[in-house]
């Protein structure tokens, strides 16, 4: 009925119909299944946004007000909730990408042989999850590590490796990473000018991605934090839940939307970087 | 004299007779080759060393020790013997089936829906969404059902005027079936971002094939399409499952820690909510946990790898 390819669903073009359409009576029900699929799958979804923007603009007395969202600022305990996940994140991306950039940059261009090897470690921390790591990490930890609140951001490096990875590699993937170290290197460039000046430019999307999902789940991030005893925003948001219900919703309405913001960004570069390769091959 | 070797051998047909001693320098000259190629590796390989490898084993040393620090089977006894953490593996097994089975099936006819549509604003505005909704578990999604099928959710109070309060009628938020309602949001769209590439892998080449051979739609499902998706749908509710069974936070947020499930139970023990004496349970649920993700994963890539053969 319709054709199926993934580079024609990546540049959106409507795809072309090869196959003679089958009987009218089959095509009906055809249609109205997928308009039955549809539709469950937008009320379930589309749904509860709406009643939590509904609900986030709503005051004690049920009425439409803004109340609730301009009261968020000076909800006690938010602000430094706030200045902490900020600067776990913070702390969090610049340890993962100090450490994964140069390692998978070098492991590509030396050690190609090791990609296997990367795919299966870097897939590890989706076999312990953040609740049994997080058992495994307090009893291990030295107390002073165990007292700071930045043993979370060495722990979320771990917990962000599988996004980190599969970024930088795809962004790899797509450029002529040998070609280009060897010419900065001819021209007498130090390794660190070469992968400063020459390689990270090239990998900006790669780079970018990886910095928003780990920015992503930093932030969002629940249990180890909980359980670690750090009030970031989302404990603080579970904390708070008894006190104010509006509030507390328009707080998780709020980190939605940033969420989405960030993450739309990623989509789209992604789109843009898979076009830009597309039309490198055409040529 | 070595990089000459080196050089020789390269070409078989060439190898000149060489001793023993020839033999092994040559080795220990690709060794420390190799050895010097590895080193900007150890940095990675020991962070993952000590932030992963340490606490697994940290937690599967201390499953098997008694309070007094004996080896001792005592924990896993506990934890297959006593009612209440066998009530948390029955439910954070059922959950996670239930969280599997249902997201793997719908998230397939949606994604087939969607990658078919015409619109290709439509395929674009859901490729976005499943990213966005796939990693929106946590606390905000447990608050965002709470507004709407809560006690005084809107979506509840809506119902209630035509006598239809889903709360009369045996559905409760903050148990299990409130539970697996709110997992779904964050299931089925990772389902669709999984299993999204194996549907455009179906050739138009076969359904034209099967056409011309005179099969009908139900016959090119039944022998083509579905023979060919299988190994992925399996394999992405296999990895659902396991996403199921890990979740912690959003159960957490929704109950309040007053559900059965082995991750509520290991959060339980670590705020120190445990019998004197049975300090080392949560490592023995923690290491249960392990070896189910392990069963779980391992099945996703088995199955993924079978499916891949008809990737281009």
């Amino acid at each position: 009925m319709v054709t199926l390819n993934p580079e024609v669903m990546i540049l959106g073009e409507a795809p072309e119909a090869f196959a003679p359409a089958p009987p009218r009576g089959l095509r009906h029900r055809i249609h109205v299944g997928r308009f039955v699929i549809l539709l469950i799958a937008g009320v379930y979804f589309l749904f509860p946004l709406y009643a939590a923007l509904h609900f986030a603009l709503e005051n004690d007395q049920g009425h439409f007000s803004f109340s609730p969202l301009r009261s968020i600022p000076g909800q006690p305990g938010l602000g430094s909730a706030f200045w902490l996940s900020m600067r776990l994140a913070g702390v969090t991306v610049v340890i993962a990408m100090g450490l994964m950039v140069p390692t998978v940059v070098y492991m590509f261009l030396k050690a190609p042989k090791l990609k296997p090897i990367f795919e299966t470690i870097t897939f590890l921390p989706i076999v312990i999850p953040p609740i049994v790591l997080i058992l495994g990490v307090l009893p291990s930890s030295p107390v002073w590590l165990k007292s700071s609140p930045y043993l979370l951001a060495l722990v979320y490096v771990i917990l962000v490796m599988p996004f980190v990875y599969r970024s930088l590699a795809s962004g790899l993937g797509a450029i002529d990473l040998k070609t280009l170290v060897e010419a900065s290197r001819s021209l007498g460039a130090s390794w660190f000018r070469t992968l400063w000046s020459v390689v990270m430019p090239n990998l900006r999307s790669g780079l970018l991605s990886a910095t928003v999902l780990t920015l992503a789940l930093v932030l969002g991030e629940y249990t180890m934090a909980s359980l670690d005893g750090w009030q970031t925003i989302p404990v603080w948001i579970v904390a708070f839940a008894q006190s104010d219900g509006h509030v507390t919703v328009a707080v998780s309405m709020l980190s939605l939307v940033a969420t989405w913001v960030l993450l739309t960004l990623i989509v789209s570069l992604d789109r843009s970087q898979s076009r830009r390769n597309l039309r490198k091959k055409q040529s | 004299m070595v990089n000459q070797l080196d050089a020789l051998t390269s070409d078989p047909g060439a190898l000149p007779p060489r001793d023993r001693s020839e033999g092994s320098a040559r080795f220990a000259k690709r060794a420390w080759r190799s050895a010097r190629t590895a080193l900007p590796l150890v940095p990675f390989f020991a962070y993952v060393a000590i932030g992963l490898g340490v606490p697994t084993i940290v937690i599967i040393n201390l499953a098997f020790r008694n309070s007094q620090g004996h080896l001792s089977f005592s924990n896993i006894k506990t934890i297959t013997s006593s009612g209440q953490y066998l009530l948390g593996f029955e439910t954070s097994l059922k959950l996670a089936a239930v969280t599997a089975i249902i997201p793997a099936v719908f998230g397939t006819l949606l994604a087939y829906v969607i990658a078919t549509s015409k619109s290709a604003l439509l395929r674009r505005m859901v490729a976005t969404a499943s990213g966005v909704f796939a990693n929106f578990g946590g606390v905000n999604l447990a608050f965002i059902f709470i507004a709407t099928v809560g006690t005084t959710g809107i979506a509840s109070t809506f119902l209630a005027h035509f006598g239809l309060d889903p709360w009369n009628h045996g559905f409760d938020l903050y148990r299990i079936t409130g539970v697996e309602l709110v997992y779904m949001y964050f299931q089925i769209p990772l389902m669709m971002l999984i299993i999204t590439p194996a549907i455009g892998g179906l050739r138009e080449a076969w359904r034209e094939a099967a056409q011309n051979l005179g099969a009908s739609s139900w016959k090119y499902w039944r022998y083509v399409g579905l023979p060919v998706l299988m190994p992925s749908v399996l394999g992405s509710a296999l990895l659902l499952f396991g996403s199921g069974l890990s979740a912690y936070a959003t159960a957490e947020a929704l109950t309040g820690g007053t559900i059965a499930l082995t991750p509520i139970q290991i959060g339980a023990v670590l705020n120190g909510n445990v019998l004197a004496g049975e300090t080392n349970i949560g490592y023995a649920l923690g290491f249960a946990m392990i070896v189910m993700m392990l069963i779980s994963v391992i099945g996703y890539v088995l199955l993924q790898r079978r499916a891949s053969r008809w990737l281009r």
